[in-house]
């Protein structure tokens, strides 16, 4: 068993801002490895370092066991690199793109046709059709089975699933996981939290740091304090009289809930009669788990 | 009752021999914050297109801020607001240079805009940012102006296109906050949406499939309906990807 990739001390800055502050990590070998994090934290940068694109100013990463510097050559045979903005040719039919990803490295459509079968079959129909004249979803398709035409050992999806509707995502994750018995290490980056849970292991990535890296359920289990549920009908009203109840610590809105911690692991009864107080009727509180998105609130508070 | 900010009845668009939007019924309410879903292609921005006077309806009756989309759709125009995630702010002009240059084109007076711009640097604590360019701003902190901007002439309803999408989890829940604020003061929310997640903090949301709505409830109740614990799969449920 080697790393698929093994990155140390990694620094990339543009003018003032440092993209990547001294990231370290390790992929191992058939691992779908996650980056998590929003807009601007450093996740296409760090692809682009991996995939060869870019030199980093400091550190070093070996990807396939080959310096991504000095073995860049070699190195490229075997990325495979579904870009965020564009790999398609949009004035190219569908399957044009195809063989011209083939011919660019070197081999044919036919040749590899088993590992992208699954995916291809679904958008053969419309093979004679421009990659600019399809939908979302089928662009999704086309650009996985284009960066995987050339059977790379490793798989670099930027973004893949960003605008697309929650229906193509679903079956983009189930695409990567059936990816698993060809032995392809995949490594993706989403700005989705929710999408964390379908990774074997995560890092959590904001303003160029790695805040955490681990499984998925770990990540979530770090968590550190019990967390709450608070609901009521008025939801600007609830969060603002949470926030002056003196136990309160922190009080988010989290989808139709506030999310609540406190000083103590309980729920102080004095809390519904605070509420009452600050006109806040009808409220529920209950204890619920910590998703990643929680824990990815903490880290930065602590960071910050 | 409960007042209508926006009132759909039988709203047909047709594209040639497409029907993009068939046969929509529905009503916004005053201060809601309303979640606009559904696949790709499957007809949500030939609605919103509608919704906000920048495309006529083929028929039915499209009634936005008391205002006709057929006949009146200049005057919607002029009582809603837009923000979406891709575009809002001109980069290369500052803070203040585009609040006065939003102002300007709602037709606020120069007092207005200049009172208007005070309060809003005042309560995005954005004093030290007004005479920045907006490309130096971080992008959380461009988000929060862009809304604030869209709702800068007090408009009866915003519309949203992914508000929060990419942003980091901390200003995500600030932006929120600001949703809600905004609409306790009772202007409407439209917020269209792919990240189900965002749907979760709508007061209703309806999903469209094949230029159809086919669900409209409160998340709870959707979530009741079809047995699911997150929008996400009620969406995966009932919103069929189109296929063409």
């Amino acid at each position: 068993m080697y790393n698929a990739i093994e990155s140390s001390g990694l620094t990339k800055s543009f003018g003032p801002t440092k993209a990547l502050d001294n990231i370290s990590f390790s992929v191992a070998e058939s691992e779908i490895f996650g980056f998590i994090g929003p807009d601007g934290a450093g996740k296409t940068t760090l692809f682009r370092i991996i995939t060869t694109l870019l030199l980093p100013d400091q550190g070093n990463v070996k990807v396939l066991g080959l310096d991504t510097v000095s073995e860049y050559k070699k190195l490229r045979k075997n990325i495979g690199y579904m870009p965020g903005r564009f790999s398609l040719y949009q004035d190219l039919s569908v399957e044009e793109n195809l063989s011209f990803y083939a011919t660019v490295f070197g081999t044919t459509v036919k040749e590899n046709y088993d590992l992208i079968s699954d995916i291809y079959s679904q958008i053969e129909p419309f093979k004679k059709r421009l990659a600019g004249k399809l939908s979302g979803g089928m662009k999704q398709k086309l650009a996985l089975s284009c960066a995987l035409i050339h059977k790379p050992q490793l798989l670099v999806l930027d973004e893949p699933t960003t605008g697309v509707d929650a229906v193509s995502r679903a079956e983009f994750w189930n695409m990567l996981g059936k990816l698993r018995k060809h032995n392809i290490t995949i490594i993706v980056s989403t700005p989705y939290m929710d999408e964390a849970m379908r990774c074997d292991r995560v890092a959590l990535i904001q303003n160029g740091k790695l805040l955490a890296i681990d499984t998925p359920v770990k990540i979530k289990a770090g968590f550190s304090c019990k967390l709450f549920s608070a609901k009521a009908p008025e939801k600007y009203n609830l969060i603002q009289a949470l926030r002056q109840f003196p136990a309160t610590l922190t009080a988010y809105p989290f989808g139709d809930s506030v999310h609540v911690t406190f000083t103590g692991d309980t729920i102080d009864p004095a809390l519904y009669d605070h509420l009452k107080n600050n006109g806040v009727t009808g409220a529920l509180v209950n204890e619920t788990e910590a998703g990643i998105e929680d824990r990815f609130l903490e880290l930065m508070s602590k960071t910050e | 009752m409960e007042k209508q900010v926006i009132k759909v009845r039988n709203l047909v668009k047709r594209f040639g021999r497409f029907v993009a939007n068939d046969n929509l019924n529905f009503d916004v309410y005053e201060g809601e914050i309303f979640g606009f879903l559904g696949a790709n292609g499957a007809g949500k921005t030939t609605a919103i297109r509608i919704l906000s006077g920048l495309s006529e309806p083929t028929s039915g009756e499209v009634i936005v801020a008391g205002f006709n989309a057929r006949r009146e759709s200049e005057k919607i125009k002029k009582n809603i607001g837009y923000m979406c995630q891709k575009f809002s702010l001109y980069e290369d002009l500052t803070v203040k240079e585009n609040i006065a240059l939003y102002g300007g084109i709602y037709g606020m007076s120069k007092k207005l805009i200049r009172e208007r711009t005070d309060e809003l640097l005042e309560k995005l604590n954005f004093r030290e940012f007004e005479n920045r360019l907006i490309s130096d701003l971080p992008l959380g902190l461009r988000q929060k102006l862009a809304f604030s901007v869209a709702i800068l002439h007090e408009p009866r309803i915003v519309f949203l296109d992914e508000p929060t999408g990419g942003v980091d989890p901390i200003t995500r829940r600030q932006f929120w906050e600001m949703i809600y604020e905004t609409a306790t003061r009772g202007i409407t929310v439209f917020v269209t949406t792919h990240y189900m997640d965002e749907a979760e903090y709508c007061d209703r949301i309806s999903i469209m499939s094949d230029g159809r709505i086919v669900a409209l409830d409160t998340p709870e109740q959707l979530k009741k309906q079809y047995n699911a614990s997150t929008v996400e799969e009620v969406f995966i449920k009932i919103a069929r990807p189109v296929v063409n």
